[in-house]
């Protein structure tokens, strides 16, 4: 039968092909060596437009980098403390970093003790990259954590084995930040999964509470939910009874996180078809095993991309607690400019603030697009 | 496999499920309406029936997938009601296999097959993985084992369907038309291995248009419509002589198609 679109002669040689024809060898795919000039030729000098696009950006790049260079590494003063030479000079004052730069790390944390939060950082810095490799994860991994978490508040607060007693209210710095930015994650990551299973609960009553919460949450700015914590909670308290600071602050940002990472999980579950869930319950599987081993695997995975942003924004969220007087890494970097005679160089802390905070995001985001590449098992075929 | 060369007759040991004066609602729609069904152990029932008559409806109220409203459904003699417990007693018991498959996708074909008898029988994870190994023998794809079912293809992916099923040992096996979604070159892979079970004695509901297979492999043939049984009978007689007319005119249009 002739299909539309053939010609008759199509069809003949298709009909005459011989039935018995021993297969050519195994082709192998194209590949192509690109010489430079080529390369150059096709991606930037294609068309007209493209070639002009193509000039502009390379007079952008020649109007911005040079300058930049000029900038933060010829003109630059890179030591020295004395801020006058930062005034003779015409490039960044690294210098300012160079002088500042273990307020802005540890905030008040006292000098002399420093090697206390550094060490409190390595753990935790290793101990999350020992979490991003998947075949990690395993129940030891939590008991590493509960460990961590132990000696880090050991650490942090001293008391003990002979370390000096240090108030959490001294703490600050890029150790506040990143207790506030982990602890946050580790704690908001279930609760937003149990939300979101509730959420579509077949009881009623779960169902009205995650909802009510979700929505609340979600409704209200992060600033009013740590204002809130930090000021009106207290009033409801009975008297004598106070809760530290931090604490409030840290639980009005798992609050909020969890709220909004509820509704990029339950997005992954919302995309798990049905069959996935009978197929499941045909196998006899009570419901915890069957979202534990079935559903939330698959779920998460699909749910990648936006509980990363999520982590992402949450840790530069995490800033925010500048207005309840906590000395996170941005107040840090603010307060250290208190200081008259250096007063001018706003921009290397701020730049070198900014630093900190993007090696962290960037980190999150490569990981993000490196996790759903390895649990890509090839059944997006289909 | 010759069609008319039917395997033995039904051992009489007592039934395996019981369906008495089922009726279902979807809203006000009546699905399945007065549906009396008894399988015997050991029995292999093909049910057919045009499209939306209810017939994955039926099979699925067997397992609980669906629930029914009235009349009893008792298999192995437990009756289904709400107490989980005896559901999911009961769904170790029964094998399914669907139409769409269902594998896991984020677990290998091995991880899928075991997936039950660790979590839920329990069995230590070697002995749970020699015994996948020995289904996935049956269904002849061994060397696919370390594979995700998204790497295979769909008559492959059906087979792991039935051995995923088998794994937890289960004494009625349900088939929701597992070959509907297949190409007619798989068809016959699938089928090769239903015949295999029915060989070996196993108790089986299946919902299928393959007409072959059922003279083959059926002691009883079950025609929906509407939402209740119109026709059954042994496969002899529902094909050579069909009462009802509207199973003539079903058997007349997917016999000649
Ligand atoms: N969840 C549901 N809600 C409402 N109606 C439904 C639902 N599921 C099925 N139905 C309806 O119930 C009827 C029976 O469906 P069922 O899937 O049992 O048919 P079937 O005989 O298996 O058909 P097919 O051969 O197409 O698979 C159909 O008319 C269908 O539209
Ligand atoms: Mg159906």
């Amino acid at each position: 039968m002739a299909r539309s679109g053939e010609t008759p002669g199509q069809i003949i040689a298709r009909e005459e092909e011989p039935k018995d024809v021993s297969l050519p060898p195994p082709k192998a795919p194209p590949t192509s060596p690109v010489l430079a000039v080529d390369w150059v030729r096709q991606h930037l000098f294609s068309s007209v437009p493209n070639t002009l696009l193509t000039l502009l950006c390379f007079w952008l790049l020649w109007e911005t980098v040079p300058p930049l260079i000029d900038w933060a590494l010829i003109g630059a003063v890179w030591s020295g403390g004395d801020p006058q030479l930062c005034r003779d000079a015409d490039g960044a004052c690294w210098a300012f970093i160079t002088e500042k730069h273990r307020f802005i790390l540890f905030g008040l944390y006292p000098f002399d003790e420093q090697w206390r939060p550094r060490l409190a950082m390595a753990l935790f810095v290793g101990t999350l990259l020992v979490s991003s490799y998947p075949p990690f994860w395993r129940p030891w991994l939590g008991l590493l954590w509960v460990a961590v978490f132990t000696s880090c508040g050991i650490l942090m607060w001293g008391g003990v084995f002979g370390l000096t007693p240090v108030d959490n209210t001294r703490w600050g710095g890029v150790p506040l930040t990143l207790i506030l930015a982990v602890v946050g994650l580790v704690c908001a990551f279930p609760l937003s999964i149990l939300l979101a299973l509730g959420r579509r609960s077949d009881l009623p009553a779960i169902r009205m509470v995650c909802v009510g919460f979700i929505e609340l949450i979600r409704g209200v700015p992060l600033i009013s939910v740590l204002f809130m914590a930090s000021v009106m909670f207290p009033l409801f308290l009975p008297e004598g009874v106070t809760i530290d600071k931090l604490l409030r602050a840290q639980v009005g940002i798992i609050l909020f996180t969890a709220a909004y990472l509820a509704e990029a999980v339950r997005g992954g579950l919302q995309s798990i078809p049905r069959g996935q869930f009978e197929a499941a319950d045909a196998m006899g599987l009570s419901y915890w095993k069957k979202t534990l081993l079935i559903i939330l695997p698959q779920a998460l995975k699909v749910a990648i991309p936006p509980i990363v942003n999520q982590f992402i924004s949450m840790f530069k969220d995490t800033s925010l607690v500048i207005i309840i007087g906590l000395f996170d890494l941005l107040t840090t970097a603010k307060t250290a400019l208190a200081d008259p005679p250096w007063r001018a160089f706003y921009i290397e802390s701020y730049l070198f603030a900014a630093m900190i905070y993007w090696a962290f995001c960037f980190f999150m985001s490569r990981y993000s697009q490196y996790l759903e590449r390895r649990l890509e098992t090839g059944h997006k075929r289909s | 496999m010759t069609p008319g060369d039917t395997l033995g007759d039904t051992p009489n040991s007592g039934a395996a499920i019981t369906l008495e004066s089922v009726h279902k609602w979807y809203g006000a729609f009546h699905v399945l309406q007065d549906i009396n069904l008894t399988v015997q152990r050991g029995e292999r029932v093909v049910v057919c029936g045009p499209s939306g008559s209810g017939k994955s409806t039926m099979i699925r109220c067997v397992n609980r997938l669906e629930e029914h409203q009235e009349g009893k459904i008792i298999v192995n003699g437990i009756e289904l009601t709400n107490d989980v417990k005896a559901i999911e007693g009961i769904r170790r018991e029964v094998g399914m296999v669907f139409q769409s498959f269902n594998l896991f996708p984020h677990l290998t074909v091995l991880e899928n097959l075991t997936l039950s008898p660790i979590w839920v029988q329990k069995r230590p994870k070697k002995e749970a993985e020699q015994a996948a190994m020995e289904y996935l023998e049956r269904v002849h794809i061994p060397e696919q084992a370390k594979k995700y079912p998204g790497q295979l293809s769909g008559g492959q992916q059906q087979r792991v369907a039935i051995a995923r099923a088998l794994c937890m040992k289960p004494s009625i096996m349900l088939f929701d038309e597992p070959t509907s979604a297949l190409d007619p070159e798989m068809i016959k892979e699938v089928l090769d291995v239903m015949v295999g079970l029915a060989e070996a004695g196993m108790t089986m509901i299946c919902v299928t248009h393959e007409m072959g297979f059922a003279k083959t492999v059926a002691n009883n043939m079950v025609f929906m419509d509407e939402g209740s049984i119109v026709e059954m009978a042994p496969p002899k007689e529902f094909f050579t002589n069909p009462k009802s007319e509207r199973t003539q005119k079903f058997l007349s249009q997917i016999l000649t198609h």
